[in-house]
Parts: C-alpha cells; sequence; structure tokens
C-alpha cells in the first residue's frame, strides 16, 4: 500500500494537495524557514548587547531586528506551530479520520499564510519596520516612519489563515470522530488543539480589527488612537492585548496538549486526573480572555480596573499549575524512559514552571509596577514562548518525526539537543530577569555599564541556544532522506496513529477504527515489579 | 548607579522601595513554596521511577480528588496572600498625596524635560531634594513614553493628550537612573539619563544655580536678536536660510558631509565661532563667523539660549499642559525672553 508520501512526488502533488498530513508538512517546512529568519534576528540583537554601546549595528536597525524578530517568531512561527503542523497532521489520526472536515479550507488556510508571510517579510526585510510587534499608538499611526502597513497587511491576512484553521480543528472534532471515541477517551492533545481552536476563532478577528484600524488611522489619518482628534492611544493597548494576550495561550495550550502525550508515553502510565487536565485546558482557555489588561498596570488605566485585572491573573494561573502537579503525579510509580521526546518534556515543564511563577510577580500590582517593560518580563515571556512551547514543539518533533517521515533519527543526537537547548535557554534567559529586576528597560539599543556581565551571560547562552536548534535541522534532515526505516509503533505509545503504518497511508485508516478504551490505557498488568 | 562589579540587587532610594524589595521577598517565598516540592518530586519520580530501576509499582493511583483539589486551592490561597499586599501596595500609591514639590514633565522624542516649581528647567535629568514628597505631573507631546525610576521601583506611562502622575519622596541621596521604559523609537533608549536625590539645602543651591543658567538664557536671547542670529535662524522670510533652532539642543543633526551628530553644547558653540566646521546637510555655509566678536560670556549666553530652546519645546497646542505650564510664548514657543 502506498503512503500518504508516495501519493505523488511532483511539486503539484504537493502544492495543490489536500491531505492534511502532506499540508502539515508544508507548514513544517514554511514555519522552520521563519523560524531562523527570527532566528537570525535575534541574533543581532544578542551580539550588539554584548557590550553596552556597541552600535554593531545602528539604533534604527536595532530596532527593526527586535521587530522582525517579534513579529515572525509571534505569527509566522508560534502560533502556527504546534496547532497548523502537528494539529493538521494528528488531530484525524488521533480521532479515527481520513481527512479535517474541510480539506480545500485547510489547504487555503496554508496559502493565505504563505500570502501573509511573504507581505510581512517584504515590509520588515526589505522596508523596515520599528514599531515592535506591538504597534503602540501613536507611535504606528503617526510618528513611526517605516513599513508599517505593510507589515500589517501581512498580519491580518494571516490571521484569516489562523481562523480558518481554528475553524476546521473545530470542526472535525465535533463531527469526525471514531464510532466510540466520546469525548472522555480524547487524547488531551485533543482537548488542547479543540480549545486553542476557539481562542483562533474568536480572538483572532479582534486582531484582524484591530490591525485594520491602524492602518486605516495611519493611511486615512481618521485619528482613532489620536488624542489630538479625540481618539484614545489606550483603546489600542486595550483591543491589542484583548487578542494578544489569548495569542499567548494559543501558544502554550497545544504545548501542553503535547506534554500529556510525552509524559504518559515514557512513563508508561494512564494520565493522573484526566478529567482535571481536560477542564483545567478548557479553564486556561476562558479565563485567558479576561486578563488583557495586566499589560497594562502602568498605562494610565483606573486603580479599580488594575485589582480586577491582577486578580483575574492570578485565578488564570490554577489552571497550569494544575497541569504540572497532575503531570508529577503520572511520573509515580511509572517506567520512565529519558528518550528524546521525553527529556524536551521534562524541559518544558522545569521551564514553564520558571515562566509560570514569574508570571505571579508580575501578576502582583506593586512589584509589576517595577519590571514591566523591562527585561524581566522579556525573561518571563521567554521562559513560556521558547522554554515552554518551542521545547514541547521540539518534543511533539521528535516524538511524531517517524510517523510523519517513516524514519529514524538517530537517538542520542536528539537527546543531545533537548540538554543543550536547556542548558543554552536558562543561561541566556535566567540573567536577564536579574536585568529586568535590576532596572534595565526592554527594547534598549544601548543600556548603562553596570548590567554588561548578565547581558554577556545571556549572549554566550543564545549561542549555545543556537547550536541545539542547528543540530536537529542536521540530523532530522539526514534522517528524512538517509534514516533508518521507524516501525509503526516505535516508542510502544498508545493512541489510534500509533495503530497504523509509519508513514501512514493517504486514507490513514483502511477500516475506521472502533474505539472502546480510555486515552492512554498503558497497561497495569506490567506494572508490577 | 556608581555601581561596579556584578549587581544582584537594586540600589533602593526610597522607603518605598525597601517595602518593593520585601514583597519581591515574599514573592520568592511563596511562588517557592508551590514550585519547589513539584520540580524535585518530579525529579524525583523520574529518578526513581527510571526503567529497570527496581521500585515498587504496585496499584498506582488514577486520581485522588483530595489530591486535585488540594492542590488547586492551597497555592492558590497563598498566592492570594501576596496579590492582597501586592494591591494594597499599589493603592496606595496611586493618591497623590497633598502636599508636596510638584513639578512638570514633558517628554518628546527623545527627552524629558523637568520644569521646577521656580521655573527652573532641565533636560534629561532631574533633581529633587531628598526627604520631601516630589509630585510629576506628565503628559507626552508626541509618541507614548514611560517615566522609570529603577531606585525607587517606580515608573509610569507618560501619554499624549493627557496629564498622568507619579510622586515619590526619595530618602537616600545618590545619583541613580532615569528611563524611558516605553518604546518610543530610535533613540528610545538614550532618553533619559541621571536622577539626582539631593539634601534639601544642595537642593535650594541647586535651584539658585539653574535659576542663573535661566538669567543666563534670557541674556542670551537678547544676544540673539542684537548679534543678527534671529536674522535668518528665526526669520522665516529671510532671504538667507538657516536652520531653526528649536528643539535642536540635544536632538541628532544630519550633516552635508553625511555625518550625523548629537548637538551638544561643544556643537552649539562650534557652530557660532566655526560655522563653516559642521553645515547641516541641505544647508549652505552662509553663516558668518563670530570669532572675535563676541566675548566668551556672550558665546555662553548664545549656548544658553540655545539650549533653552530644546527646554521650551517647539510646537504648542498639541498637548495639554501641566499645571504650571511648562512650554509658553511665540515663535519657537516658551523661549526665554
Amino acid at each position: 500500500m502506498n503512503t500518504y508520501l508516495q501519493a505523488g512526488y511532483g511539486l503539484r502533488s504537493w502544492l495543490l494537495t489536500t491531505d492534511h498530513k502532506r499540508i502539515a508538512l508544508l507548514y513544517l517546512v514554511s514555519i522552520t524557514f521563519f523560524f531562523f529568519i527570527g532566528g537570525g534576528a535575534a541574533t543581532l540583537i544578542r551580539l550588539n548587547l554584548v557590550v553596552p554601546d556597541s552600535g554593531l549595528i545602528s539604533a534604527d536597525s536595532y530596532n527593526r531586528a527586535f521587530t522582525i524578530h517579534s513579529v515572525v517568531m509571534v505569527w509566522f512561527f508560534l502560533i502556527p506551530s504546534i496547532p497548523a503542523v502537528f494539529g493538521n497532521f494528528l488531530l484525524p489520526l488521533m480521532i479515527g479520520a481520513r481527512d479535517l472536515a474541510f480539506p480545500r479550507l485547510n489547504l487555503l488556510s496554508w496559502y493565505l499564510f504563505m500570502a501573509g508571510g511573504t507581505v510581512a517579510l517584504w515590509g520588515l526585510i526589505i522596508g523596515g519596520v520599528d514599531t515592535g510587534w506591538t504597534f503602540y499608538t501613536p507611535f504606528s499611526t503617526t510618528y513611526s516612519n517605516s513599513h508599517v502597513v505593510t507589515v500589517l497587511t501581512g498580519v491580518v491576512i494571516a490571521g484569516f489563515s489562523s481562523i480558518l484553521t481554528g475553524l476546521n480543528l473545530v470542526v472535525t472534532t465535533h463531527t469526525l470522530r471514531a464510532p466510540g471515541m466520546v469525548w472522555m477517551r480524547l487524547p488531551l492533545f485533543v482537548w488542547a488543539i479543540y480549545a486553542t481552536a476557539l481562542i483562533l476563532i474568536l480572538a483572532t478577528p479582534i486582531l484582524a480589527v484591530t490591525l485594520i484600524l491602524v492602518a486605516a488611522d495611519r493611511i486615512g489619518g481618521l485619528g482613532l488612537f489620536d488624542p489630538r482628534f479625540g481618539g484614545d492611544p489606550l483603546l489600542f493597548q486595550h483591543l491589542f492585548w484583548f487578542y494578544s494576550h489569548p495569542a499567548v495561550y494559543i501558544m502554550v495550550l497545544p504545548a501542553m496538549g503535547v506534554i500529556n502525550e510525552l509524559v504518559t508515553c515514557f512513563s508508561r502510565r494512564r494520565i493522573f486526573g484526566y478529567r482535571f487536565v481536560a477542564a483545567a485546558t478548557l479553564g486556561i482557555a476562558s479565563i485567558g480572555f479576561l486578563v488583557w489588561g495586566h499589560h497594562m498596570f502602568v498605562a494610565g488605566m483606573s486603580v479599580y480596573a488594575s485589582f480586577v485585572f491582577s486578580i483575574l491573573t492570578f485565578v488564570v494561573a490554577v489552571p497550569s499549575g494544575v497541569k504540572v502537579y497532575n503531570w508529577t503525579a503520572t511520573l509515580y510509580k511509572g517506567r520512565v524512559q529519558f528518550k528524546a521526546p521525553m527529556l524536551f518534556g521534562l524541559g518544558f515543564i522545569g521551564l514553564f514552571v520558571m515562566g509560570g511563577v514569574t508570571g505571579l510577580f508580575l501578576a502582583s500590582l506593586a512589584f509589576d509596577v517595577h519590571v514591566t517593560d523591562t527585561y524581566f518580563v522579556v525573561a518571563h515571556f521567554h521562559f513560556i514562548m521558547v522554554g515552554g512551547t518551542v521545547s514541547a514543539y521540539m518534543g511533539a518533533l521528535h516524538f511524531w518525526w517517524p510517523k510523519m517521515t517513516g524514519r529514524m533519527y538517530p537517538e542520542r543526537w536528539g537527546q543531545a539537543s533537548a540538554v543543550l537547548i536547556f542548558a543554552g535557554f536558562l543561561l541566556t534567559f535566567l540573567p536577564q530577569y536579574l536585568l529586568g529586576w535590576l532596572g534595565m528597560p526592554r527594547r534598549y539599543w544601548h543600556y548603562p555599564p553596570e548590567f554588561q556581565v548578565w547581558n554577556v551571560l545571556s549572549s554566550a547562552g543564545a549561542s549555545v541556544l543556537a547550536l541545539g536548534y542547528l543540530l536537529p535541522l542536521a540530523y532530522l534532515l539526514w534522517s528524512a532522506f538517509f534514516g533508518p526505516p521507524a516501525p509503526d509503533n516505535p516508542w510502544g505509545a498508545k493512541g489510534l496513529e500509533w495503530t497504523i503504518p509509519s508513514p501512514p497511508p493517504k486514507e490513514n485508516f483502511v477500516e475506521i477504527p472502533h474505539v472502546d478504551e480510555p486515552a492512554y490505557n498503558y497497561g497495569e498488568e506490567d506494572s508490577h515489579g | 548607579m556608581a555601581m561596579s562589579g556584578i549587581a544582584f540587587w537594586p540600589v533602593a532610594a526610597s522607603s518605598y522601595a525597601a517595602q518593593i524589595d520585601w514583597l519581591f521577598v515574599a514573592l520568592v517565598v511563596v511562588t517557592g513554596a508551590i514550585s519547589v516540592p513539584a520540580i524535585t518530586a518530579l525529579v524525583w519520580f523520574a529518578v526513581k521511577y527510571r526503567e529497570g530501576n527496581p521500585a515498587d509499582r504496585r496499584q498506582p493511583p488514577q486520581r485522588k480528588v483530595w489530591l486535585e483539589i488540594g492542590w488547586t486551592t492551597v497555592p492558590f490561597v497563598l498566592t492570594l496572600a501576596v496579590f492582597v499586599w501586592a494591591a494594597a501596595l499599589y493603592r496606595d500609591h496611586a493618591d497623590l498625596p497633598a502636599e508636596g514639590l510638584e513639578i512638570s514633565v514633558v517628554a518628546k522624542q527623545w527627552m524629558f524635560k523637568f520644569q521646577h516649581p521656580g521655573g527652573q528647567r532641565e533636560l534629561d535629568e532631574l533633581h529633587v531634594p531628598a526627604g520631601q514628597n516630589v509630585k510629576l505631573l506628565m503628559t507626552s507631546q508626541d509618541v507614548i513614553h514611560s517615566l522609570f525610576l529603577p531606585a525607587l521601583r517606580i515608573k509610569q506611562d507618560v501619554l499624549p493628550g493627557r496629564v498622568t502622575a507619579l510622586w515619590f519622596k526619595a530618602d537616600r541621596p545618590g545619583v541613580y537612573h532615569l528611563h524611558c521604559a516605553e518604546y518610543c523609537g530610535t533613540n528610545h533608549s538614550l532618553m533619559g539619563t541621571r536622577f539626582v536625590v539631593m539634601r534639601p539645602e544642595e537642593y535650594q543651591a541647586w535651584l539658585t544655580h539653574a535659576g542663573e543658567d535661566t538669567a543666563l538664557a534670557a541674556e542670551g536671547g537678547r544676544l540673539f536678536r542684537e548679534v543678527g542670529c534671529s536674522g535668518c535662524h528665526e526669520n522665516r522670510n529671510s532671504p538667507v536660510r538657516a536652520p531653526n533652532l528649536c528643539g535642536v539642543f540635544g536632538s541628532s543633526v544630519a550633516l552635508a558631509d553625511g555625518r550625523v551628530v548629537v548637538a551638544d553644547e561643544a556643537y552649539i558653540r562650534d557652530s557660532i565661532l566655526l560655522p563653516g566646521r559642521d553645515i547641516v546637510a541641505g544647508f549652505k555655509n552662509d553663516m558668518p563667523n563670530f570669532t572675535g566678536k563676541l566675548t566668551e560670556a556672550q558665546v555662553q549666553a548664545l549656548v544658553a539660549y540655545v539650549k533653552s530652546l530644546a527646554l521650551a519645546g517647539d510646537e504648542v497646542g498639541r498637548v495639554q499642559l501641566p499645571p504650571n505650564g511648562l512650554a509658553a510664548g511665540s515663535v519657537c514657543r516658551g523661549a526665554v525672553r
């Protein structure tokens, strides 16, 4: 039987495919490209900051570099990363379906993503934009002399890709589950993708509207955010964060979903407290919509509003904590294997916990006043988005790589990369907490000399991190063409995707399976020992 | 500032800052209490139950409702205590005290302009007396900025079209940082420099001296018209095109030969005495050389005047002004006359 990779070899067979697995690979290649563009910009930033006033690149180039880094990493890597690659590839496999509900819409989503990415890159690199990914008004509307509208256009187009992907994932989860695959038997990754898809559908339109208003203000001088014409710059911040805070959960929920799969498989245990973890997923997705104002505690918002957003932020931390405790309990009396995906998974938990508790620091009003807009915030969200999401993404890549490509990669190299990334990450971002606490503001091209030691450490860590990310690029590329063939279930994992060949046939399941067991049904019979 | 070596703890220059530091300690303790046990257990379980290691693996639990409820509620209640403390500190500091020294702040790309109650102005640096309430009433002429005083653990965004306020009582005389914390464009990281907390008597002396600067600038303004600078630099109908000097001081100037220089005292001085050296891009070398025509004192007065033009700002009417009105005047608004 032909695998989905053998269903056609020409360029057409890829560019006009409606197979969710092929589209997942299209996304994989595209976002890998964007990841290294964003990484290149990060390299420039860290190089410039080795010396307090290096002037290695000009102030304007520096501002453009962090704008490239943030826009590309947020919208063209992190947001699509796990949902568009692994959501696409795995959702139908995990629920026992032959494809997503709307295969052609799925292909359209990828084209929109690429169109948006091309336009945004054009604006960012050929034109140059210096607003940061936050586009704060009135800087973005009136004062920035750069290609703001081009980048806004790119992001809005990519936003439609997000919305359509979200729609596809939600409808698929509702309508295409195999017989017997009831909600409480779904792998928790599916719950996570489902919750994420809801956020994609509900939050992304707000971003599109907001960015269109910025463009209208900039081109047409509407003055919506300009106090000279009765507009309000804070209105923009409310609208922007109404999307952009839930967007953090778009990045993190799927990552948590991946961790459920890794922790259960590599400890050979059912997840501890399935219902609590599933409920926590939905809890984060809903409360996550109510905390946007915690980005604005010094912006000039009312004290009362600050109280409300602060307490809600403490509340949204609860379900995240619940998950960490449940993962820990899952290992108890398990049979833990430190395979490469598991190392990435364990790394995720450690870094996510640090990122999470520092989130509580930032939720604490009086403390936030000191550290907001400093490197403390930069460290915090990199712990969540890189330490968290990117680690989980790498874990997912190593876990499902044999299924996707039908090839194994060298295990030792995978483990080495997991350790390197973990160590490089800590060295890069721990000093940044300290820098923020000491009072170094973010987005600084030039900084006071007493901060140099920590900046040098951070840049040194960044080079280790870069190596950690280049390594998998090399051995996974090698594996894709020369790796030894993968068995159907190399990890001995549970889940429908492991019951079919690697790589899967075009139609996934020759016969639609009937599900009669809970998720992660790792046999208890062999757990005596 | 003035720290050398490796810094771990930021200097605290007020009792409020010390309270924030205690809050920080509490946060470390509480978040440690809820996360260290989990991470410890994670590592411990991973090692103890690693594959191949003999261990008792009989009847592992699938769920324990009391455990789930416990680790849902206990951490939340613990962190709630921190929320209350942090919120109370924030609230107490949100209200401006009735009494206090009122300093107006106007932010613009890329400088902070301060005006003391006696009319003394300063650029980027802020001098304040220790032991006294100081209220900053702030507005922006262009984009959003944020005044950040790390030694006091406070910051507040500065918005166009609005007056926001920040207050503090610094206890410890010294020189600290003053930063812009809200990204505002090209020279965001160069905005703001020093925050100087002085003993009250030193502050008085400083005010007097700064007052003299103001008088010097007024003298310079008179000279500016007398020796004819205003004929080209202020008169838009002049046949000779000369750069407008409003807001020049402290800004980056692009020169005809492609260099970009910062217009500091030395630059202004050179421009008067050696006008052919640094020609501003887009202008001809039309300026007469004033070497030998002005006394040293007169040059100083002119430099002080040009400096004051920057402090005064270049556009008025766009901003709502703080109560004691920083910028007021004509052509180059607020110029000292």
